[in-house]
This record gives C-alpha cells, structure tokens and sequence, in this order.
C-alpha cells in the first residue's frame, strides 16, 4: 500500500466526533491545518518579538512578506482594498505555510484536499459578493456590463462575463488542488521508482538513478510550485477584491 | 483532467489497488505507469457516480468534506483573529516606527545642516567683514603716512626754496657791485690808455660819458 500514490491524500480520523448524523472527526488533515496555523503563527509571532528596529533575517522575512502582500494588495485592488489586507495576509501566508508544511515527509497536504482549496476560494468570492452587493448595491452588477459596449453586443458579452464570473471560484480551486495534488503524486511516483527499482539488483539500482535525480530535481520544482501556487492564489483574490471595491472601472 | 472521459470505466481503480501490490514485486515499473493513468479515469468516474467509502480516489471521498470544512472553518478563522489582531498590528507597527525613526532622522539631518549652513555663512560674513575692515585700516594708515610725507616734503622745498631765493638775491647783489665796478675799472683803464696814447689827460667827466655809451650798448 505504501506504493500506491494515493495513499497520501488518504484522510483519517484521530478523534472521532459524529454531530446529527454528520462526521465531523478530527482527522489528520484537520491535524494538519491545526500545524498550519501554529507554524505560521508562531513564526510571523516569535520572529517579531524582538521588534527590532534594525530587523533580524528572521524578522526580515516577517517583513518581507507583510509588505509583499501590502504591495500587491494596493497594486491590485487600490488603496480602498486595503481594508481586506488581514484576509488577504491570512489567505496567503496559510495557502503557503499548508503547502510547504506538505513538502514534509510523511505529511498532510491539505491543499490537495478539493474541499479545501473550494471552501477558501468559495470564501473569496463570498466575500466579493457580499462586499460588492454591501458597498455598491446593484451597482455592483455595473461589474458585468463593461462600458462602451455597442448595445447588439451587450448580451452576449454580458452572458460571457457572467459565465466567467461564475468560473472563477472553480479555477481558483482547481488551480491550486490540482497543482499539488499533480506534484505530489508525481514525486511518489518517481520516488517509487527509486525503491522498487533498486529492489532488483545491480542493473536496478543503476537505473534507479534517473528517478532519483528526477526526485531531487521535482522536490524542488515542488517547493516553487508551493510559493507560486500560494502567489497565484493570492494575486487573483487581489484582482477579484478589486472588483468589489471599483465594481465599475477595469 | 477531462471531465467527459469519465463513466466508460469506473472499476478500473478498484482493479489498480487491487493489483499494485502484486505487481510491486514483479514489474514495477508497469505498475508505476499505469497506476496514474487507472486512477485518473477512476476520480472522475467515481465523482459523478456513487461514493463507495474506501474505494474513492481520497480527494473525492465526499464523507470527509463536512469534517474537512468544519475544522478549516475553525482553524482558518482562528488564523485570521490571530493575523489581524496580533500579527498584522506587531509588524506593521514596528515598520511604521521604523518610517517615523528614519523620517525623524532625516528631519534631524536637514536640521542640522540648515544649521552647519547658517555658521558656514555667518563665518563667511565675518571674514567679510573682518577683511573690508583691514583694507579700511590700511587705507587710512596709508593715507595718513602719504600726508605726512607730502607735508614733510613741502616743508623741506620750502625751506630750498628760501635758500635758493636767499642765494639768489646774493648772487644779484654780487653782479650788480661786479658790474659797478666794472664802471670804475673801465674809466680807470680808459683813462690810462688815453693817457699813453694821446698823452693828455682826459677829464674824469668826459671818460665816464665816453665809457656809458659804449657800456649802454
């Protein structure tokens, strides 16, 4: 079983709890979004606690990554966006922290779990609509009408920005699931091949070596998918949020 | 992955799983390359049909998503009250005192050239000053040195001047008894040479009118 490449993404329960019917378990991915939460936290809290004028690098990073988002928040969305700075901070830095905490060994990875990735980019557009809707009314419909649009043209290029409005939640989801679902069962593949081949003799373990500089060479590629996945994620909330706040102007 | 591939096959998965263990042994290789390709034809082929526990490809075992969404609600909201009520204050606070240290140190430097500025230029005033106030003082101790000697000098030709009328009047006076006495030498000579030319004395009245006239000329 240690083999198959799925096993990874297999979730168990820890502490079974069972509500009305429902299974509401504490499993490892929960363990693991629990881990996310600590590490990521503990890190932006600890690092900080010197509160260093000159920082330290550990300080840095804290830092680094507070403005990185700050930036790419105001670039994306205005300085009127900066109110969903925490949830964009938030989105990023635990997308990130998950995936990087599932290039462990023996870890989780919760963001290879569909429901997941859904839930958060299901909370972005939620909080797109209800913004949008909050702040702008039904102008913030104005959102899927762009201007200077001849009128015979106007329902199709309506019905087109309606439907890729609706698709965004699900690219969004997809994007990230995908990438580290793909990742990971693609570096235990080749890992597998390592072991099993190796298991052969010496004609094995001589080619068991490609898998396994193709093992090192995915590892890394992973990591950057991590860091890029978490971007990614965090750069479309940006533009999505941005539709809230200027429903209007593209 | 393509949706519409699905239905055709939905066991093969269950076969996979059944088989890769075996086939681990013998030829893993085949297992490794057709485990992906079975398994992708099973997710969405288990998707759309019923969800059969176990056999699900795990991402799709829809008996753990109300678990899954709970404890990311909980989890994820704690993490949001974590980062928007103490992370985000902690370090955006200490980078805006950072700014403000630097804003202020940068308010200090500009002070304190503004100020080495104002001593550089009232310096330079000073010596300004100081140097008009040099030239002023040499002029006039020149000045004062060029009136002395000017009155020193006049003083000085002056008194030539006197010296020089002085002798000039003695001079005249000299000329003027020579040039009587040339009179009276001339009668006495006339007289003696009338006397040895002519043998007779001439009258003392007659020599000095012969000897006027000749001197008027």
């Amino acid at each position: 079983m240690s083999n198959d490449p799925t096993h990874q993404f297999l979730v168990n329960k820890i502490v079974p709890i069972e509500i009305g019917g429902i299974d509401f378990s504490f499993t490892n991915a929960s363990l693991f979004m629990v881990a996310t939460v600590a590490v990521a936290t503990g890190f932006l809290y600890f690092t900080t606690g010197q509160r260093g004028l000159v920082p330290s690098r550990m300080q840095s990073v804290s830092e680094m990554s507070y403005e990185f988002i700050a930036s790419m928040l105001r670039e994306g969305a205005g300085s009127h966006g900066m109110k969903f700075f925490p949830f964009v901070f938030s989105l990023f830095m635990f997308v990130l922290t998950a995936n990087l905490l599932g290039m462990m060994p023996y870890f989780f990875t919760i963001t290879s779990q569909i429901i997941v990735t859904f839930a958060l980019a299901m909370l972005v557009i939620g909080t797109v609509v209800v913004y949008g809707f909050y702040k702008h009314g039904f102008g913030f419909l104005k959102l899927f009408v762009p201007a200077g649009v001849p009128g015979a043209l106007l329902p199709l290029v309506v019905s087109i920005e309606v439907i890729s409005f609706l698709s965004r939640p699900i690219s969004l989801s997809i994007r990230l699931f995908a990438n580290m679902l793909a990742g990971h069962i693609t570096l235990k593949v080749f890992a597998g091949f390592v072991t099993s081949l190796s298991a052969l003799g010496a004609v094995g373990v001589a080619g068991a070596i490609l898998p396994l500089f193709m093992t090192v060479a995915l590892t890394g590629l992973e990591f950057l998918v991590s860091f890029l996945q978490a971007y990614v994620f965090a750069v479309l909330t940006c533009m999505y949020l941005n539709d809230a706040v200027h429903p209007g102007g593209h | 992955m393509s949706v519409t591939l699905a239905s055709a096959e939905s066991t093969p998965f269950e076969i996979a799983q059944a088989e890769t263990p075996a086939d681990a042994h013998e030829t893993p290789a085949d297992a490794h390359a057709a485990q992906p390709a079975g398994e992708v034809h099973t997710e969405t082929g288990v998707a759309h049909g019923e969800e059969a526990g176990s056999g699900v490809f795990p991402p799709f075992d829809q008996t753990t998503f109300a678990s899954q969404l709970l404890w990311l609600a909980i989890t994820f909201g704690l993490f949001y009250l974590l980062m928007s009520k103490v992370v985000i204050p902690r370090i955006g606070g200490i980078l805006e005192t950072r700014h403000d240290r630097i804003a202020q140190d940068l308010d200090e430097a500009s002070r304190l050239k503004a100020e080495a500025d104002a001593a550089i230029a009232a310096y330079e005033q000073d010596l300004a000053s100081a140097r008009t106030k040099g030239n002023a003082i040499a002029s006039a101790a020149r000045d004062e040195a060029k009136a002395k000697a000017d009155a020193e000098r006049a003083k000085i030709e002056a008194s030539l001047q006197d010296k020089i009328a002085g002798a000039e009047t003695r001079i005249a006076e000299i000329k003027a008894k020579a040039l009587a006495d040339v009179g009276t030498i001339a009668e006495e000579t006339t007289t003696a040479l009338v006397e040895q030319l002519i043998g007779s004395k001439a009258t003392k009245a007659e020599i000095a009118s012969a000897v006027k006239s000749v001197a008027g000329k």
